[in-house]
């Protein structure tokens, strides 16, 4: 039995237990912080009320029903899974400074969507597919570009195999939208990333896509820690590499594609959770993705309802608000630990 | 040390003088000479190019004083300026990217962590949303916003000295405020605004003239020796904060030195041309696969940068008749998949 020596001792096992619990309270709270802050302030009677017996009649049952309730879900669902894919992708490519969007995802989406406002389509709803194709091939080219490498897909091909395809396909984006005044005046309101004005048709249309990739990153924890050690010591522990590489990258299309499909480039989030989290649960992986994704789901909402109130009565887009948010929160975060951190 | 030979890593030339020795590797010498001779053939095209179109062999002889009175005017005073700061941006932005993927330690970094483009970005957008579009207005503004933001990210991530890791992840995190201030000034623009910001945040050297040309040249003058001063420093750094240390390297100064050298080289880059990040994150990676070695080169970094930019914007001016395309867009679509091939072809083991 190979005992590991961290720098600093892990938290024992039933702390961490009580972390996992507290973060699904908070993001229970901030459900219902979300369903209750807006426009108009709703009571946690009236949520109530508006939830079981809805009242056709009553305004609250509809602002409930038919705008924060599904704005809600839909937040839920993207911060898991944001918040899920960051942790993974860190952990695969062993670099803090991986973000979901590093596989190409948010690239291969918008230069879809791009092509999707150019072709006319033109609702939310219609983007969705588009982005969930485009995120899917590009991560795939990715993917196969670093797994063609001679030695595989290590950490460093991943990671430049993801920056170049990104950088090849924003550049595609980029030129579409320089000669089109009209794609550009849609495309920034839709890179900037939100979950309001989506019905709850979309939820339905990534949940699935969003369960199944958290269950693969669940399943891919064990493996990822492993891997941690370094693929050397990782395959002489018995890790089969390249399988625990296909089901994490897998894991990580379907949270982070389906999440940017129905929200556009949320991608921060994905950066600056995992972080958050490794402070609360230490590196080991099998805590790490659950606590992650929980505390994506908290942050998002959080952020979302922040922007409804801060320039009330309009609304400042979720993506903005959580990087000036989350960013100067993630800065203080860095600087209270001395001394390097490692992953 | 007995023999030096004994410790003369595979590949490499050793030069000493008195107490300082440096290594040579002649593939790296024989790339930078290839990438030289190409930069060279390059710009000579691209200054011959265009809607009065002048051969080579003329070109070279009015660069070399010689040449009509006409080939003066459009050579000297309307096509080299603007091939000049192409040649510079690349260069400055490559060893820049050299530079901070060594200290930092990562090859996702870029002169981007410390806050630069982004920085510089906010300033232009600002700029250009909030009305005074004057000419000077725009890479002043760049210029601030690249320097107050890298400042910005490096005292944050002073605590007792900086950390590689820390004032990577502070960058990334100043980084997002930063860019979010950038995406709201596009939101609430009017849209002729947020489109010629958007031609701005690609990129471009198209109208560079003298007065662009000069100051790059003469920061790069300062900068690009300072640069390559650092060189053993940075071989130290590799290594890790302690090592460094113990190799006798005086860390806090050492670290500011690549810092302030890393940031000057983007921040005169982005205020010419716009931010075209990508040359900084790519061709280190590109010149470290082509020498080999255990850090970006940084000459070769250089040479292949200015080729990489001088080289884009003249497929910008030549790929589509009558309008150019940005040159960073078009750096992006011929690195990008050369870098992908490199990984591909490479048998280089990273890990």
């Amino acid at each position: 039995m190979v005992t590991l020596r961290l720098a600093r001792p892990a938290p024992v096992a039933h702390r961490r237990g009580w972390t996992l619990i507290g973060l699904m309270a908070a993001v229970a709270v901030a459900v219902v912080l979300s369903l209750s802050i807006g426009a108009q302030t709703l009571s946690p009677a009236e949520i109530w009320h508006a939830l079981t017996a809805p009242d056709p009649s009553a305004p609250a049952t509809a602002i409930i029903r038919e705008l924060r309730l599904p704005r809600t879900i839909l937040g839920v669902l993207a911060g898991l899974a944001l918040g899920g894919a960051g942790a993974l992708m860190q952990g695969h490519t062993r670099n803090p400074l991986a973000d979901p969007g590093l596989l190409g995802i948010s690239a291969g989406a918008s230069f879809c969507v791009v092509i999707a406002i150019q072709y006319g389509v033109g609702s939310l709803t219609g983007y969705i597919w588009f982005a969930f194709a485009g995120a899917l091939l590009a991560s795939l080219a990715v993917f196969g570009v670093a797994a063609g490498a001679r030695g595989g897909p290590t950490p460093v091909t991943l990671a430049l195999a993801g920056v170049a395809m990104s950088a090849l396909l924003s550049s595609f984006t980029q030129s579409l939208l320089l000669t089109d005044d009209a794609s550009l005046n849609v495309f920034r309101f839709w890179v900037v990333g939100s979950i309001s004005g989506r019905g709850s048709d979309v939820s339905a249309q990534v949940a699935p896509f969003i369960a199944i990739g958290l269950v693969l990153a669940l399943v891919n924890a064990p493996a990822l820690n492993a891997l941690g050690l370094g693929e050397d010591v990782a395959r002489a522990l018995g890790q089969r590499i390249l399988p625990a590489r296909i089901v994490g990258v897998a894991a990580i299309v379907l949270l982070a594609g389906a999440a940017t499909a129905a929200c556009g480039p949320i991608i921060f989030l994905g950066l600056i959770v995992p972080h958050l989290a490794r402070r609360l649960t230490g590196p080991d992986h099998r805590w790490l993705i659950p606590c992650s994704a929980l505390a994506g789901a908290v942050l998002l909402l959080i952020a979302d309802t922040l922007g409804r109130v801060v320039l009330r009565p309009a609304e400042l887009q979720t993506g903005i608000v959580l990087a000036a948010v989350g960013a100067p929160f993630f800065i203080a975060l860095v600087r209270r630990r001395a001394g390097a951190v490692t992953l | 040390m007995t023999s030096s030979t004994q410790l003369r890593p595979r590949g490499r030339l050793v030069l000493s003088a008195g107490r300082f020795t440096a290594t040579i590797s002649p593939r790296g010498v024989a790339i930078g000479l290839i990438g030289l001779v190409a930069v060279i053939a390059v710009a000579v095209v691209s200054i011959g190019y265009g809607s009065f179109t002048i051969a080579p062999g003329d070109v070279v002889a009015t660069l070399l004083g010689g040449g009509t009175t006409a080939q003066k005017l459009i050579v000297l005073d309307l096509r080299l300026p603007r091939i000049l700061v192409a040649l510079l941006v690349g260069a400055a932005l490559a060893v820049s990217g050299a530079l901070t993927q060594t200290f930092a330690r990562n090859p996702l970094a870029s002169p981007d962590v410390l806050g630069v483009n982004r920085g510089a970005s906010l300033g232009a957008v600002a700029v250009i949303v909030l009305g005074g579009s004057g000419a000077a207005g725009v890479p002043l503004a760049a210029l601030g916003g690249a320097l107050v933001t890298a400042a910005a990210v490096y005292l944050l991530a002073w605590r007792r000295g900086v950390d590689g890791y820390r004032l990577v992840l502070i960058g990334v995190g100043v980084g997002e405020i930063v860019n979010a201030g950038v995406s709201w000034f596009l939101i609430r623009a009017e849209i002729v605004d947020a489109a010629r910001a958007t031609i701005w945040l690609n990129g471009s050297v198209a109208g560079a003239e003298w007065a662009q040309a000069r100051p790059l040249a003469l920061a790069l003058v300062v900068l690009l020796p300072l640069a390559v001063a650092t060189a053993f420093t940075l071989q130290a750094l590799q290594f890790g904060d302690d090592v460094a240390r113990s190799l006798g390297v005086r860390l806090r100064w050492a670290q500011l030195a690549v810092v302030l050298t890393a940031v000057a080289l983007a921040a005169a880059a982005v205020a010419a041309a716009g931010p075209i990040e990508f040359v900084a994150l790519v061709v280190p990676q590109i010149a470290l696969r082509l020498c080999g070695g255990s850090r970006p080169p940084l000459i070769v970094s250089a040479v292949l940068g200015a080729l990489l930019v001088a080289g884009a914007d003249l497929v910008a001016r030549v790929a589509l008749p009558g309008r150019e395309l940005p040159v960073g867009l078009v750096t992006a679509i011929l690195g990008a998949p050369y870098l992908l091939w490199l990984l591909i072809r490479t048998n280089r083991r990273n890990t």
